[in-house]
C-alpha cells in the first residue's frame, strides 16, 4: 500500500519543488514495487519450467533407452526359459496379464461406479448421499499398496494363505477404479441439462427410463471418457499386483487359477535384478539386458497409458458438439 | 407413482451408493481379522518366527521407525513440492494467456499419468547419479544443518533423493486443486486490487491468496496423502534402515511402510504377511485421517463461500 502523507485542505500547493517531491517519491515507492512484482513473476514463470523438467526428462530417457529393444518380438514373447545375459525375453505374457486384469477390474467398478453416480445425481438426498459422497472422496486417497492388502486379506479367507491369481488382483484394482469413475460419471451426469429431464418426465416417461434412454445416452460420450482415464490411471498400478498376483516369467491367460505377470511388476521385476555379470566371453552376454528389458516395457507401459489417455480426449471431441446443449 | 421397474432401479443404484460405504468397512474389516495374529502375538513371538523382524522388539517398537520415515519422505515431498505448486497454479490461472490455460493444465496433468513404477526406473537409473554432487554439495555446506550432515552417501539412495521424485509425483494433484480454488476468486476483487493501482503480484497476494487459503491447505494434505501410500518409487531408489533418524543424505536410515510391504511381502510366511499387514493399517487410519481432514477443509469451504 501507498500511503501519502495527507495534504491539508485548500488549493493544493503546486510549486515544481514540490511535484519533483512527490514524483520522487511515488516512483521510489514504485520502483520496490515494480521490482517485487517482477521477481514474483519470474518465479511464477520458473515454477512452471521447473515442473516441465522431470516430464521432458522422464519421456525423453524411457523413449531414448527403451526404443532399442522395443520391437515386435520383444512383443510376441515371454520370459520362458531366458536367464542371465541372453539377448531374448519378451513382455507378451505381462501385457496379456495386464489387459486381462485391468479388463477385470473394469467389468468389476464400471457398473458399481455408474450406478453410485446415477444414486448421486438422480435419487441421492440427505444422510447417505452426503455421506457417500465424502466416503468416494475419502476412498481416492486410499494408498494402491493397502488396496493390494485388502484384497488379499478378502481371498485368503476363503482360498487360505499364500494366494495368488488374477481375480485378486482385479479386486484391488477395482478398489482404486470405483471412486475415480464414480467421480467422473457423476461431473458428467450432472452437466445433463435438466430440461431434458423434465421434459422426458413431462411425456409420462417414468423416472429409470429417463435416466436409462435420456440421461445416461446425452452423457454417453463424457462418461467412456472418463472410463477410459479410470482404466488409464489403474493399468500403472504396481505395488497391490505385485502383492496379489505375484510374479512368474510364463504366459498364463487363465485369471482364475495361478499367477500372472504384469506389465508394471515386469518392469520392477527387470529393475529389481539388475546388472548381470558376464563371465563366459565365448556366449552371448549383455551385462544391462535386464535394464533394457525394464527400459522398454516401460515405454511400452506409457504408450498405452498414452493411448487411452488421447482416445479419452478424441471422445469428447467426437461427441461433443452433439452433448454440448 | 413409479412402478416395480422403477423401484428395482433405484434400490439398484441405492445400493451401489452403500456398496462404496461397505467397501470401505470391509478394507478395515479385513485388515484388522489378518493382523490379528500379528497383533496378538504373545512377545518374543514375532522375532522368533520371522526372519526379517529385528530381535527382541514388540510390533509397535517395528513399525515405530517405519511409520517415521514414511512421515519423514512425504514431509519433505511437501516442502519441496508446495511453493513449486502453488506458483504453478498461479501461472495457469493469472499468468499464463487465458487461451493456454486449459492446454497448460493439460501439461501439468500429463505427470499424473505416468505410471509410479516409471518414476521409480527413471529415479533409480537416471536421476540418482545425477544427484551425487548436489547431495555432496549441500553436506559440505550445509552439514552443520543435522538434517544435511554429511558425509553424502554415494550412490545417494537417500531418502531426500526419494522425497525429490515424490514432489514430482503429488505435484499435479496439488496444483489441480490449488488452480480450482484460484479461479474461483471473486473478479470483482481482483479487478478492485488492480483499480486501486496494486501490481499484478499484489492483486494476488490481496485477493488471491487469502481467497484460496483453505484450498491450498487443503490441496496440501492431499498430495500429503498420496505421498504417505506412494510405493514404488520407493522401493526402487531407497537403500532401507529401520532407525529414527533424521539423516537426510545417508543410505540405511528410514525406510516407509508401503515400500516395506512390497518389498517382504512376496517372501513372507503367514505371521510375517499378518506383521505386514498390520503395518499397513497403520498406514491406512494415516492416510484415512489425513484425506478426511482435507476433505473436510474442502467441503467447509464449499459451503461458506460466498463468491458464487
Amino acid at each position: 500500500m501507498t500511503t501519502l502523507t495527507p495534504t491539508p485542505a485548500g488549493p493544493p500547493d503546486l510549486t515544481p519543488d514540490s511535484t519533483a517531491d512527490t514524483r520522487a517519491l511515488l516512483a521510489g515507492m514504485d520502483t520496490r514495487r515494480r521490482v517485487t512484482d517482477k521477481v514474483m513473476t519470474g518465479l511464477v514463470v520458473a515454477s512452471f519450467v521447473i515442473a516441465l523438467i522431470p516430464l521432458i526428462s522422464v519421456s525423453w530417457t524411457v523413449l531414448s533407452n527403451g526404443l532399442d529393444r522395443f520391437n515386435l518380438n520383444f512383443l510376441s514373447v515371454s520370459m520362458r526359459g531366458v536367464f542371465g545375459g541372453m539377448d531374448a525375453g519378451g513382455i507378451y505374457h505381462a501385457i496379456m496379464g495386464t489387459l486381462e486384469i485391468t479388463a477385470l477390474a473394469a467389468l468389476i467398478s464400471v457398473p458399481i461406479g455408474l450406478l453410485a453416480a446415477i444414486y448421486l445425481v438422480e435419487y441421492g438426498r440427505g444422510a447417505l448421499a452426503h455421506t457417500v459422497t465424502f466416503f468416494v472422496d475419502v476412498m481416492t486417497g486410499i494408498p494402491s499398496v493397502v488396496a493390494g492388502l485388502f484384497a488379499y486379506a478378502l481371498f485368503a479367507v476363503v482360498f487360505g494363505p499364500g494366494v495368488r491369481f488374477g481375480v485378486v488382483g482385479a479386486v484391488a484394482l477395482s478398489v482404486l477404479m470405483i471412486p475415480v469413475v464414480v467421480r467422473s460419471c457423476e461431473e458428467m451426469l450432472r452437466l445433463v441439462p435438466n430440461e431434458l429431464r423434465e421434459a422426458a418426465l413431462a411425456l409420462g416417461v417414468p423416472k429409470w427410463l429417463t435416466v436409462v434412454k435420456v440421461v445416461l445416452r446425452t452423457a454417453i460420450a463424457g462418461i467412456g471418457t472418463g472410463i477410459m482415464l479410470a482404466v488409464a490411471r489403474v493399468i500403472g498400478e504396481t505395488a497391490p499386483l505385485l502383492i496379489t498376483v505375484g510374479v512368474i516369467d510364463s504366459i498364463n491367460f487363465n485369471v482364475f487359477d495361478g499367477r500372472m505377470m504384469t506389465l508394471p511388476v515386469y518392469v520392477y521385476r527387470q529393475y529389481s535384478q539388475g546388472l548381470v555379470p558376464c563371465n563366459d566371453p565365448a556366449a552371448i552376454c549383455i551385462p544391462t539386458i535386464n535394464y533394457d528389458r525394464a527400459w522398454a516395457a516401460a515405454l511400452t507401459l506409457i504408450l498405452i497409458v498414452m493411448l487411452l489417455n488421447l482416445a479419452a480426449r478424441l471422445l469428447t471431441r467426437v461427441f461433443a458438439p452433439k452433448t454440448a446443449r | 407413482m413409479e412402478g416395480f421397474a422403477g423401484r428395482a432401479f433405484r434400490w439398484t443404484a441405492t445400493g451401489a451408493g452403500a456398496l462404496i460405504l461397505a467397501v470401505l468397512a470391509a478394507v478395515a474389516v479385513f485388515l484388522i481379522i489378518r493382523a490379528w495374529p500379528a497383533m496378538s502375538a504373545r512377545s518374543g513371538e514375532l522375532s522368533e518366527k520371522i526372519n526379517w523382524f529385528p530381535e527382541g522388539q514388540s510390533l509397535l517398537q517395528f513399525i515405530g521407525p517405519l511409520v517415521w520415515g514414511t512421515l519423514l519422505a512425504a514431509a519433505i515431498a511437501l516442502i519441496i513440492s508446495m511453493p513449486l505448486s502453488v506458483g504453478i497454479a498461479l501461472f495457469i490461472s493469472h499468468y499464463a494467456p487465458r487461451r493456454l490455460a486449459n492446454t497448460l493444465g493439460y501439461v501439468i496433468d500429463l505427470l499424473a499419468a505416468i505410471p509410479s513404477v516409471v518414476y521409480g526406473l527413471w529415479g533409480g537409473l537416471w536421476l540418482i547419479p545425477k544427484l551425487q554432487p548436489a547431495w555432496a554439495w549441500l553436506a559440505d555446506n550445509f552439514g552443520w544443518f543435522p538434517p544435511f550432515a554429511g558425509p553424502a552417501s554415494d550412490p545417494p539412495r537417500v531418502i531426500l533423493s526419494v522425497s525429490l521424485v515424490l514432489a514430482v509425483m503429488i505435484l499435479p494433484i496439488i496444483t489441480a486443486v490449488c488452480r480450482e480454488v484460484f479461479l474461483q476468486a471473486p473478479v470483482l476483487h481482483e479487478e478492485a486490487a488492480l483499480a486501486l493501482g496494486a501490481t499484478r503480484w499484489e492483486m494476488v497476494r490481496m485477493a488471491v491468496l487469502p481467497f484460496g487459503r483453505p484450498g491450498i491447505i487443503s490441496a496440501a494434505m492431499l498430495g500429503l496423502g498420496r505421498a504417505l501410500g506412494e510405493t514404488m518409487a520407493v522401493l526402487m531408489i531407497l537403500s532401507p534402515g529401520a532407525l529414527y533418524s533424521l539423516a537426510l543424505l545417508k543410505v540405511g536410515q528410514q525406510q516407509t511402510i508401503a515400500a516395506n510391504i512390497a518389498l517382504q511381502f512376496p517372501e513372507a510366511d503367514p505371521l510375517g504377511v499378518s506383521t505386514l499387514i498390520a503395518t499397513g493399517l497403520a498406514l491406512f487410519v494415516i492416510t484415512l485421517v489425513v484425506n478426511m481432514a482435507a476433505r473436510a477443509i474442502v467441503a467447509r469451504r464449499k459451503d461458506f463461500s460466498g463468491a458464487n
